[in-house]
């Protein structure tokens, strides 16, 4: 292995993966039950975080950054001055393997420039897969990109060695794609979304008769959405995720905040990384995967941009305040996770403690409720602070100005601009 | 009452046995070392017994649901000066309450804090299997020193004997003087022979650091591919210190690859021209000795 020959090609081609967002490691279900090298159950772990706080956990690169399509957003498009390179099968197997004996990662997470057409970087992908699991027995994680256009033995094959795979639906509506990057459409990427829903599906069925049977792909699909970058507005994406969620079962959906890579060209004006709607796009997707809220509730057609000052599910406590307070020592389960403040766990938390005390504000700040936004939508045991009280009868616009004034973390952005910058 | 024992864990459960025994409330229950001997009126020293340790434990099963019982122990490994009476007091609760399983029970003071410990000590279990660098040495052993403020080795033994099932390595807690070893079929506990010199390849010597001669050939260009890596992949447009820090606290940084200064890690020979590494001096490497930021 020539060394600094290697050192140029990771620098370039981790550089060109690092728009990719997943690092997710989680899902898999590989013990190491072969007395090989690793093994992906249950939670994956962060083994590091890069300098804009994002966790490392696989080593994510691309195999090639040679590319046939020229989609605008793309640092490696055809028509971008760069220099490329490409990894030989054997680097890849090597680095994986070296670097995850040193603890470094949970997996590899392998992506690539479409060199010829999709089916040779596909077979190309398939193969580092196929070597690591079965020459080199290795149990760790991995995420396979998918070509668009592979075909579907070939996808087939991913399935059987990845962990997961995803497609990316790259914007968040067909138009937007067409605009931008004039190769691709959303039918060629709802395609390989279908052959892997399918046969995630059949491999499951199989495993229900035999249990030796081959799984698919355990840790699911995901796929990844750039926002920033075209004028959908956020009830759009969100309509779109849920859609994403419901017809193609993905585990998860990515929204990757536009980092804005040139300055010509149509996407030249965008100056800085959204990183606030990201961030609040990221909330909705908690919201309607984990709170049990739907895609439509959480922005109206009057407003379909999410607000940036507050985050969605207070924004959505404030429209309905008809619905609260809400009494903490008899809601359902259900109700107590749609109050702003309460998150999964202090709900899960308090139906159990009520059980056998009845629940005060002093309670719930033990238990972790956040108390600063919870307590105007909630009514717990004891003596309710007067200015409280007081408050709980401010209606919603004045609420919001309150609860802006004591969230610190709105108004630190507030001050550095980003609130104006992107609202 | 004020009951001292040998600090270990079966240590405690025999005290434990004892205090049941006397059917007298315990006011202090602390390692000989940490006790302030002559202080108290009544001190009693309780002497270790595995068998009684090992049937406390088996009994507490009949009490405490598994994880709780799991709780307990994460509370002592977390070497508070209170986690002995705390499980003597949670131990104490559940008995009150006829066997009821009281960890839901979020409004008890008692409860919440065993709570809260054996999270921490699940949350520095788990950043020590994230944080934990390995580097191969001559022997060919993946060796990685760590300085946890908890004593997380019992807790991550587990982890990494699944993971690391087909190479050897060591993970050695300098703090506590002890060590994991795994020699590809167990993971044992190993203790530096004191008086010894450790000699060079050899196998079954603890080396508390690794000197930059006992490194394996490639090692230095392992680490400087993965510094390069690390580099690689942060995104300067959204770079946030303040986000860096939290997910990743500095104290954190010092076993870390990537985050050491390229000018310390082991020097990288060029194109496999491997000529002997240098040694300078024969000195620990440099990494180690760096000064805390």
């Amino acid at each position: 292995m020539d060394a600094d020959r290697i050192q140029e090609k990771l620098a370039i081609l981790a550089d060109s993966a690092k728009y990719d967002v997943s690092c997710s490691s989680s899902g898999g279900k590989r013990k190491n039950a072969n007395g090989g090298l690793g093994n992906s159950e249950g939670n994956g772990i962060c083994h590091s975080f890069t300098e804009d706080g994002r966790c490392v956990s696989l080593l994510k690169i691309l195999l090639t950054n040679y590319c046939i399509f020229d989609c605008q957003y793309c640092v490696t498009r055809r028509s971008n001055d760069i220099r490329r390179v490409a990894f030989t099968v054997a680097e890849v197997v090597e680095l994986t393997m070296s670097f995850y004996r040193r603890n470094y990662i949970e997996g590899l997470f392998l992506s690539s420039g479409i060199f010829k057409d999709a089916d040779t970087t596909m077979e190309r992908l398939v193969r580092v897969a196929r070597e690591l699991r079965t020459t080199h027995k290795f149990n760790g994680y991995i995420h396979l990109k998918t070509i668009p256009g592979a075909s579907k033995e070939l996808i087939a094959e991913a399935g059987r060695w990845a962990d997961r795979l995803s497609v990316n639906i790259e914007l968040p509506s067909e138009m937007s794609l067409q605009a931008l990057a004039p190769e691709k459409n959303y039918h060629d990427i709802e395609v390989p979304m279908e052959l892997i829903r399918d046969q995630a599906r059949a491999a499951k069925e199989e495993a229900k008769v035999l249990r030796s049977a081959p799984r698919f792909a355990p840790a699911g699909q995901s796929t990844q959405l750039i926002v920033g970058a075209s004028p959908e507005t956020d009830q759009q994406v969100l309509t779109l995720s849920d859609h994403l969620y419901r017809d193609f079962g993905l585990k998860r959906v990515y929204y990757s905040g536009y980092v804005p890579i040139r300055a010509e060209g149509p996407l030249a004006d965008v100056v800085a990384p959204p990183v606030l709607r990201e961030h609040r796009l990221y909330q909705s997707d908690w919201l309607m995967r984990y709170y049990g809220f739907d895609a439509q509730e959480i922005t109206t057609a009057a407003a379909p941009n999410l607000p940036l000052d507050i985050d969605p599910k207070l924004a959505w406590g404030l429209r309905n305040r008809d619905l609260f307070p809400v009494d903490v020592n008899a809601a359902d389960y259900e109700l107590l996770l749609r109050v702003p403040g309460v998150g999964v766990k202090s709900a899960q938390r308090i139906v159990a403690a009520r059980r056998t005390v009845r629940l005060t504000l002093d309670h719930l700040k033990k238990l972790g409720v956040v108390l600063r936004r919870a307590r105007f939508f909630l009514v717990a045991d004891g003596p309710v602070p007067f200015a409280d009280r007081l408050l709980g009868e401010l209606d919603s616009v004045a609420l919001k100005r309150r609860l802006l004034m004591l969230d610190t973390g709105a108004r630190r952005a507030v001050k550095q601009g980003q609130l104006s910058l992107f609202a | 009452m004020h009951y001292t024992y040998d600090g270990s864990f079966d240590g405690l459960l025999t005290a434990l046995r004892q205090i049941w025994q006397r059917r007298v409330e315990a006011l202090s229950i602390r390692p000989t070392d940490g006790a302030q001997a002559g202080l108290f009126a009544e001190t009693i020293y309780v002497v270790t017994d595995e068998i009684t340790a090992r049937a406390v434990w088996a009994n507490l099963l009949r009490w405490l649901p598994e994880k709780a019982r799991e709780r307990l122990y994460y509370v002592f490994l977390a070497e508070q000066p209170d986690s002995e009476l705390l499980i003597y007091r949670y131990i104490q609760k559940t008995l009150a309450q006829k066997g009821a399983d009281i960890s839901e029970q979020w409004a008890d003071d008692t409860v919440r804090r065993v709570y809260d410990l054996s999270r921490w000590l699940g949350r520095e279990k788990h950043r020590m299997e994230a944080f934990v660098r390995f580097e191969q040495t001559t022997t060919g052993l993946y060796h990685a020193t760590i300085d946890p403020e908890v004593n997380v080795l019992p807790l991550i033994a587990g982890h990494f004997t699944r993971r690391y099932a087909d190479q050897q390595w060591l993970i050695y807690d300098k703090r506590r003087h002890y060590g994991l070893r795994y020699d590809g079929r167990r993971t044992l506990l190993v203790r530096p022979v004191t008086g010894r010199k450790p000699r060079k390849n050899d196998q079954n010597d603890l080396l508390p650091d690794v000197l930059a001669a006992d490194l394996a050939e490639r090692e230095p260009t392992f680490q400087h591919l993965w510094q390069t890596y690390y580099r690689s992949v942060t995104i300067a447009a959204r770079r946030s210190p303040e986000r860096h820090r939290r997910h990743l606290p500095k104290r954190y940084w010092k076993y870390l690859t990537e985050k050491t200064p390229t000018d310390l890690l082991p020097p990288r020979v060029a194109n496999g021209a491997n000529e002997k590494l240098p040694t300078p001096g024969s000195k620990l490497r440099g990494r180690r000795e760096r000064p805390k930021t």
